[in-house]
């Protein structure tokens, strides 16, 4: 199975475009790194392979198909900032069970412990938070994970441990993966290839 | 004051601190259901000491109360809060009436964020605040010198926030910093989502203002951002500071480093072995009679899981365990 972005060009303005004729390829069981100074669009180009953003041109697609705008979306997208992502006013586990019923064993493989399940968003930490949102994203019918700074915010040892955790579970999954970065090691630990933007209205 | 005067102060500054922080304590009291209330602990007994010219780095995760040690420091902390422990400033004890007197003259915030800046107000404006006509034209002066320093243009000073960039807000907030008469400098968070061009030139910043000689305390939660800079890094967990490192005992596999959380974190990075180690950091309503590390520690012994350890000097820095000696 594979992800397809084919000439994508979006711009706010028609005379400022962000991307121009961007193509990008990501595979099933694929880890995939994006790196790219700031404003060079990586975001923007998450949230159009996510379906975030429809005023696009060009086409995204899985094995030739377009995804369809109803129902569950295969490619799902973890933001930077987890507490943007979750409801405030609800609980954890009703947080949780959003996308789909989250199986035991990839409760424990994110290491969220039962007594995070009834406390409410703010107090939980952000690395905590995030493994929420990773385990309601990687539901059985999930086959890309867009991962846009997903751990930028959090200690080193929360970092090796989401993303060991991650890259367990994409495996078990055969989930294709964009990771999305500007630590450069990490990228490297990470990535079996790595893909690079520049700023259109830089040069 | 006079030319020798300045050297002996100078000279004092280097052995003595010039803002030093004991015993910090900081819980705020909240209510839980009802009328029932409770009390969240986020800062236990921290102690540390910022010295003039020197950048000290101070490390956690996000969300760890990092940022409330800056508020307690400037005295801008919630009426809510309950604060213990004693801080002094140059000497002497600094209380809320000497934060408030000292607070963007002697001791200034860099905020984190872009949005800070008043959005309806010129730049120079912000910059040069409040002045007495008397003062008003050494001020401008003395900011039209900065901004040349900084690489801002004359024409800045007339424009508002929203027609700089990222880049440049920055630089205004830096050149707030350094007009006032300021001497310590708390940098709050100044380097997330940056990229390598803009990280780089924001440390630039900082090693500036500590070859000027301010003490520079950067709260941060990159790692790797404080070593390219700074002379101490201060490791912040679960409220407290378990050690505090010079620079250069971050090297090879940790074993300069005193603590095993520290070792852990060195370990974690990508460019080590990103190598995690079990556990999560206490939550801030649980109650520890131990070492905070303790369920995570791999030289644990019982001891450890029944008296908070003290900070003491170990090997050139400070640590919180009671396995090293």
């Amino acid at each position: 199975m594979y992800l397809k972005g084919k000439n994508i060009s979006f711009g706010y303005k028609e005379s400022n475009l962000i991307l121009e004729d961007v193509d990008i390829f990501l595979g099933s069981g694929e880890v995939l790194g994006l790196v790219g100074d700031s404003g060079s669009g990586k975001s923007t180009l998450c949230r159009i392979l996510a379906g975030y953003e429809r005023n696009y041109k060009g086409n995204v697609t899985i094995d030739g198909n377009k995804i369809p705008s109803n129902g569950y979306n295969p490619v799902q997208l973890i933001f930077q900032h987890p507490e943007k992502a979750v409801n405030p006013k609800w609980k954890m586990k009703d947080i949780l069970k959003e996308g789909h019923d989250v199986p035991q064993d990839i409760l424990e493989a994110f290491g969220i412990k039962g007594n995070w399940l009834n406390r409410w968003p703010n107090e939980l930490s952000g690395g905590e938070l995030q493994r929420f949102a990773l385990a309601r994203a990687l539901g059985p019918e999930t086959k890309f994970l867009i991962a846009d700074e997903i751990t930028t915010m959090v200690d080193a040892i929360t970092q090796a441990q989401i993303w060991e955790s991650i890259l367990g579970i994409v495996d078990d999954l055969n989930v294709g993966v964009l990771v999305v970065s500007h630590d450069k090691s990490l990228i490297n630990r990470l990535c079996h290839d790595v893909m690079y933007m520049s700023d259109l209205n830089d040069s | 004051m006079t030319d020798t005067s300045q050297i002996t102060n100078k000279k004092m500054e280097e052995s003595e601190a010039l803002l030093k922080v004991q015993d910090l304590s900081l819980s705020f009291i909240q209510y839980a259901s009802g009328l029932r209330q409770t009390e969240l602990k986020v800062i236990s007994n921290l102690s540390m000491e910022a010295h003039s010219g020197e950048i000290l780095a101070i490390v956690g995760s996000s969300g760890s109360g990092k940022s409330l040690l800056a508020h307690a420091i400037l005295g801008i902390l919630p009426s809510n809060a309950n604060l213990s422990g004693s801080m002094e400033y140059n000497g002497n004890d600094l209380t809320q009436k000497k934060k408030e007197e000292l607070r963007g003259k002697e001791i200034v915030l860099i905020p984190q964020s872009t949005t800070y800046l008043d959005p309806l107000m010129r730049i120079s404006s912000q910059v040069t605040g409040n002045a007495n006509k008397k003062d008003a034209d050494s001020r401008k002066k003395l900011q039209r010198e900065i901004f040349r320093r900084y690489d801002l243009k004359l024409e800045v000073e007339r424009m508002f926030p929203h027609e700089l960039s990222g880049g440049m807000i920055r630089r205004v907030l830096v050149s707030t910093a350094v007009m006032s008469s300021s001497k310590v400098v708390i940098a709050d968070e100044p380097t997330p989502g940056l990229d390598e061009k803009n990280l780089k030139e924001t440390l630039g910043y900082f090693k500036d203002m500590a070859d000027r000689g301010y003490a520079v305390i950067l709260i941060t939660h990159d790692i790797e951002a404080a070593l390219r800079i700074s002379d101490k890094i201060a490791i912040f967990y679960a409220g407290t500071i378990l050690e505090i490192a010079r620079t250069e005992d971050f090297t090879g596999e940790g074993e300069k480093l005193r603590h095993q959380y520290t070792k852990a974190l060195w370990n974690a990075l990508p460019q080590n072995k990103f190598q995690a180690i079990k556990g999560h950091q206490p939550m801030q309503d649980e109650v520890l009679d131990g070492c905070f590390f303790y369920e995570r520690c791999s030289t644990r012994n019982e001891a450890c899981s029944k008296c908070i350890p003290q900070l003491k000097t170990f090997n050139g820095g400070m640590v919180r365990c009671n396995n090293v000696s």
